[in-house]
């Protein structure tokens, strides 16, 4: 069951911000133009000071552009909501509230909890922590917290998902766990993923599309289309191709 | 011992008045101070506007001791009582604001994205974010508030006011019936005993979630 097809369009989006102390400009972001539709799994990467994770909050609503706009099937982005769902680094969960009641927090907001106890529950299962529903976040490890968060972003069943390094702080088993979890959710649903990462070979894995961000300024470098089935092989020539290629542009060439 | 106890139940009914009277102060001033102390601290924490006019009222009625302001309430007020009541909740007022304004401005900025990523409304990142994540704070702020309520009660009591407890110790000691004020004394102890165990219980199952997380 897809959700509905939306197209995300970044146009001549640029973003600086006013520094604190002085009356000095940080340019985060020079023009930016993209275009991203449902179906896609989108890998950001790039290193530090790139403008990834401020592309991310562009689109999530939460930070607005200096320059430009940013429209979801032509209305303008105008404040964060629901159907623009994010997972953050650090899951993010409200330490004050159980797992069940985290997972339905946005309900709640919303005020649509009543009758629709039965998704928050489904969602338990899937991540298989309906013996942990009365558990606080303290109590849980870092991959289940992230399975948390990714679940409550999820209930809104939401057209795009956005995903702000959220495997960077877990040991790789679990990373490697929860990408193959993600790429599933997503294969069923279809929506427009867009995933900020650090970690090339990640952004590989996870991508149809990766778009390859250098620093000073922030700005995109390439746009690579990536074909391969999934789940994918991490050791495959075309794989290790794709992986020389992006480390290539971002001068962290190795292979060739 | 046996005599203290024996002399606190022959006076039982003027015993319990006073300790109606005294209990009835504290807690009116406790509850007032609290209450005007959490919206303060609240707007305060919250809206950088509301902090740069009322930062230098707390700043300036703060530190000022209990026993400092009784001279001055006392002769003002219009009824002893008002002015009790009116010292005690300064003092639970400062402790609160001052509480709930730190509990609220170290809120991880992280929650509130969170939240507006999932749909919060901006009363609701108050009500259902701000506030929770501040309640460790406030609570502490809570329970310094009754330890300030409970020394500025006796104080008032001894120095102005005409009934409760401590006006009971002072009148007994004045008569030279110690034993009476030792009974006095232990009910002192056993209220403000029981009160700030109250306080300690609702904090423990308010912040259940921390639990196995802190300390």
């Amino acid at each position: 069951m897809a959700e509905k097809k939306v197209s995300l369009k970044i146009e001549n989006v640029s973003k600086s911000f006013a520094k604190v102390e002085n009356d000095e400009v940080t340019h985060a972001l020079n023009v930016i133009d993209l275009n991203l539709t449902s179906g896609e799994f989108v890998s950001l990467v790039g290193p530090s000071g790139c403008g990834k994770s401020t592309i991310l909050r562009l689109v999530a609503g939460l930070i607005m552009p200096t320059t430009g706009k940013i429209t979801v099937d032509g209305k303008e982005i105008t404040e964060p909501s629901p159907e623009r769902g994010m997972m953050f680094q650090k899951s993010t969960l409200f330490p004050w509230l159980t797992v069940e009641k985290n997972i339905a927090f946005s309900l709640k907001m919303q005020g649509k909890l009543k009758g629709n106890e039965d998704k928050v529950e489904r969602l338990l299962k899937v991540i298989g922590l309906e013996s942990f529903r009365n558990d606080y976040p303290g109590q849980l490890s870092g991959g289940m917290a992230q399975r948390v968060a990714l679940m409550r972003s999820l209930i809104n069943e939401p057209d795009i998902l956005l995903l702000d390094e959220p495997l960077g702080a877990l040991d790789a088993f679990t990373r490697m766990n929860m990408q193959d979890e993600i790429l599933k959710i997503w294969q069923e649903k279809g929506q427009l993923a867009l995933m900020v990462t650090h970690d090339v070979d990640e952004a590989v894995y996870m991508g149809t599309r990766v778009i390859v961000m250098d620093a000073n300024p922030g700005r995109v470098v390439a746009d690579i289309k990536i074909s391969e089935d999934y789940p994918r092989d991490r050791s495959s020539a075309a794989f290790v191709e794709y992986r020389n290629e992006i480390l290539n542009r971002l001068h962290f060439g190795g292979g060739r | 011992m046996n005599y203290i106890i024996n002399i606190a139940w022959i006076d039982r009914a003027y015993l319990i008045e006073c300790t109606l009277h005294t209990l009835r102060l504290l807690l009116l001033g406790y509850f007032i101070g609290v209450a005007l102390g959490l919206v303060t601290g609240i707007t305060c924490g919250y809206s950088e506007r509301v902090r740069y006019w009322v930062n230098p009222v707390i700043k300036f009625l703060g530190p000022i001791p209990t026993s400092t302001w009784i001279p001055i309430v006392m002769v003002v007020a219009t009824s002893l009582f008002k002015g009790a009541v009116f010292i005690i909740a300064l003092g639970s007022w400062f402790a609160v604001t001052v509480a709930s304004m730190t509990g609220i401005s170290n809120v991880d900025k992280d929650f509130f994205d969170a939240a507006r990523t999932l749909g919060a409304s901006s009363r609701q990142l108050v009500f259902r974010v701000a506030i929770p994540h501040a309640m460790p704070s406030i609570l502490q702020g809570c329970t310094q508030a009754m330890s300030s309520a409970c020394v500025a009660i006796m104080i008032a009591e001894m120095m102005g006011v005409k009934a409760g407890l401590g006006w009971y110790m002072n009148w007994a000691k004045s008569w030279a019936a110690y034993d009476k004020m030792f009974a006095a004394l232990f009910v002192i102890c056993f209220i403000f005993t029981v009160v700030t165990k109250a306080l300690d219980l609702i904090k423990r199952r308010v912040l259940r979630w921390q639990n196995g997380v802190v300390k």
